[in-house]
């Protein structure tokens, strides 16, 4: 495919995006949440997400504490946002090691077979044997605890699923006759890989990077509310769910504003992650709305 | 047993051996990547975290001085003579412990199965039965948000609703086994239960939608219609009947969330079972106790997966052939 016509069909499958009601609205709620969370850690909006107002203690939603105020007089919508704002740049950042990783074990497995596909496939296979939440909260409790530790620990759970959607493609692309052309024309298996093969697996690792931000978000909430995840007072939607549950019946907000956000942020997450996955896998249009 | 499936068998057990083999490794150096490096000879910086019997404990359990393959050889040899650890904190040996909250884990990963399977078969059918239809819509955002509500707000919103609105807390006194008292046990497996299989019960729906959307679509359907076989007929023995063969594959898939999602719930409904031993081993610092929890979760994750493969190469005479 000429570096034109790939451009085209991208454009088009931004277009797409757009015109599918559940693709655009998904975008539009995660702009917005991406916006305020930025808004919020640029002091545009809300208020410090940790600095303490004592005399304002569990104060209801109003004007000024959209969302209310938490046990140390702190401001909920704030904090929320913050959260937002960290918990996607963890997973951003976990699925980007997952996705690198997890794609050139696939690549490189596939196309060498041989000691080295051994190697990855045993490599997938030892890290699938363990469930996902388990393996995450493990290294996360061996490493030393900061955002990017965490975002680490998430990454290392998704690079078996990359290594295994990619390395089958990989396997059937390495025969197909451009690819054999290539190959006689002398051209290096490095150059071959990522010039040929590389680009035409691309789709399905956008899908799955697609996929996969939902459970990197789920995942790293699910770490906080456990105590594993960033250090406090950073503010973080499973730490301050957590914190909730022993105030949920004095202040009800505590729970019900950072719950309801992160099952929007989540449903925005995996509506777009479905929108793109059908617009790129032809198979799954069929039979998915 | 044909030629071709024995040898598959053992193909497929070499190969879980191999990665059972793989995993101890895993395990054995990730616990060497701790900070501080409580566990090796050391015992540096952050030992102050640790308590000389807890220290003690470890020195003697990993033969700490020993070069690390010799270590980790001994600790495998350990293993299969049954010695998993002593936990300092318990005054019980790991073994023991283990032995006790597995059968919680399994029960509430079996609770979770059948509930999902109820709430999310059914669903999944319905939603079929008239694509993009209200009913379809209202099964597909239950599926979305099955996969959206994180586990652990969910407990905590049905233990507090339940709790504090009907006064129904069953887990706030000690956990009953299934055979010490039956209606508390059922009582205090229902909510969490109900949580992990509300979380299964969303790839559940997808998976019955669009299995029963293509089967319906295929030529054995049309014949069976045409032949005047009843629809109610067509719907169970034909269409659900084939349908079965991606469900169960996909809620054989859902094991690892359900041990995963076990750590939430437990932790929440204060059950003992193995996920709360690993969350309990990890905040009082006991590396022996999670290492060999996590061994034997990865373990029985690993033959749970070749027990199903296997099971479903007996069945489905497609899968044997290949």
């Amino acid at each position: 495919m000429s570096t034109t016509a790939k451009q085209q069909t991208q454009k088009g499958a931004g277009r797409k995006l757009l015109s599918s009601g559940r693709g655009a609205v998904s975008l539009a709620v995660l702009v917005i949440l991406l916006g305020l969370a930025l808004a919020v850690n640029f002091g545009l909006v809300g208020f410090d997400p940790i600095a303490q107002t004592p005399s304002d203690r569990l104060l209801a939603p109003n004007s000024t504490y959209w969302f209310g105020t938490d046990q140390f007089g702190r401001d909920i919508f704030s904090r929320v946002m913050s959260g937002v704002g960290s918990s996607s740049l963890i997973s951003v950042v976990a699925v980007t090691i997952a996705a690198v990783f997890g794609t050139l074990i696939g690549l490189f497995g596939g196309f060498y077979r041989g000691l080295i596909d051994l190697f990855g496939t045993g490599v997938t296979n030892v890290l699938f044997a363990f469930p996902p939440l388990l393996l995450a909260l493990t290294l996360a409790s061996v490493l030393d605890r900061n955002w990017f530790t965490v975002a680490v620990a998430i990454g290392i759970v998704y690079i078996p699923i990359f290594a295994r959607v990619t390395r089958g493609p990989v396997l059937s692309l390495r025969e197909i006759e451009f690819v054999r052309a290539a190959r006689s024309t002398g051209m290096n298996s490095i150059g071959i890989m990522f010039r040929h093969v590389l680009p035409n697996i691309s789709s399905i690792a956008i899908i799955q990077i697609a996929l996969s931000l939902s459970w990197a978000v789920l995942t790293e909430a699910a770490l906080s509310f456990l105590g594993l995840g960033s250090p406090p007072p950073a503010p973080s939607l499973g730490s301050m769910i957590y914190e909730a549950r022993t105030l949920v019946l004095i202040a009800p907000w505590t729970l019900y504003a950072p719950g309801a956000i992160i099952v929007t942020f989540v449903v925005a997450l995996n509506l777009l992650g479905d929108s793109i996955r059908d617009i790129l896998d032809p198979r799954s249009r069929e039979v998915s709305s | 047993m044909t030629a071709i499936l024995r040898s598959s068998v053992i193909r497929k057990t070499a190969g879980a051996l191999a990665t059972l083999f793989g995993v101890a490794v895993f395990v054995f150096f990730m616990l060497r990547a701790i900070p501080g490096d409580q566990i090796s000879a050391s015992l540096g910086t952050e030992a102050a975290g640790l308590t000389e019997a807890q220290r003690q404990a470890l020195v003697e359990y990993y033969g700490i001085d020993e070069p690390l393959t010799t270590q980790f050889f001994s600790w495998l040899a350990n293993l299969f003579a049954g010695d998993l650890g002593f936990s300092v904190r318990a005054q019980q040996p790991v073994l023991d412990l283990t032995v006790a909250a597995l059968p919680v884990t399994f029960q509430l990963a079996v609770f979770a199965i059948l509930l999902a399977l109820i709430i999310g078969v059914p669903i999944g059918m319905l939603s079929a039965s008239a694509p993009r239809k209200a009913r379809d819509f209202v099964g597909q955002a239950l599926s979305l948000l099955g996969l959206s509500i994180p586990a652990f707000l969910l407990a905590t919103t049905l233990l507090t609703f339940f709790a504090v609105n009907l006064g129904f807390n069953p887990n706030g006194l000690g956990y009953k086994t299934l055979f010490e008292d039956p209606a508390v046990n059922l009582q205090q497996m229902f909510l969490p239960s109900l949580v992990l299989g509300f979380g299964i019960s969303a790839p559940i729906i997808r998976t019955t939608r669009a299995a029963v959307l293509e089967i319906r679509g295929q030529d054995f359907i049309r014949t069976a219609r045409a032949k005047g076989v009843k629809t109610q007929r067509i719907q169970f023995r034909h269409i659900l009947r084939n349908a079965l063969i991606p469900i169960v594959t996909m809620t054989g898939l859902q094991f690892g969330y359900l041990l995963g999602g076990a750590v939430v719930v437990e932790q929440i409904f204060s059950l003992p079972g193995i996920g709360r031993q690993v969350l309990l081993g990890i905040q009082q610092k006991e590396y022996a106790l999670v290492q060999s929890t996590v061994l034997v979760i990865a373990a029985s994750f690993v033959i749970i997966n070749l027990l199903t493969d296997l099971l479903y190469r007996a069945i489905d005479p497609r899968v044997r052939a290949e």
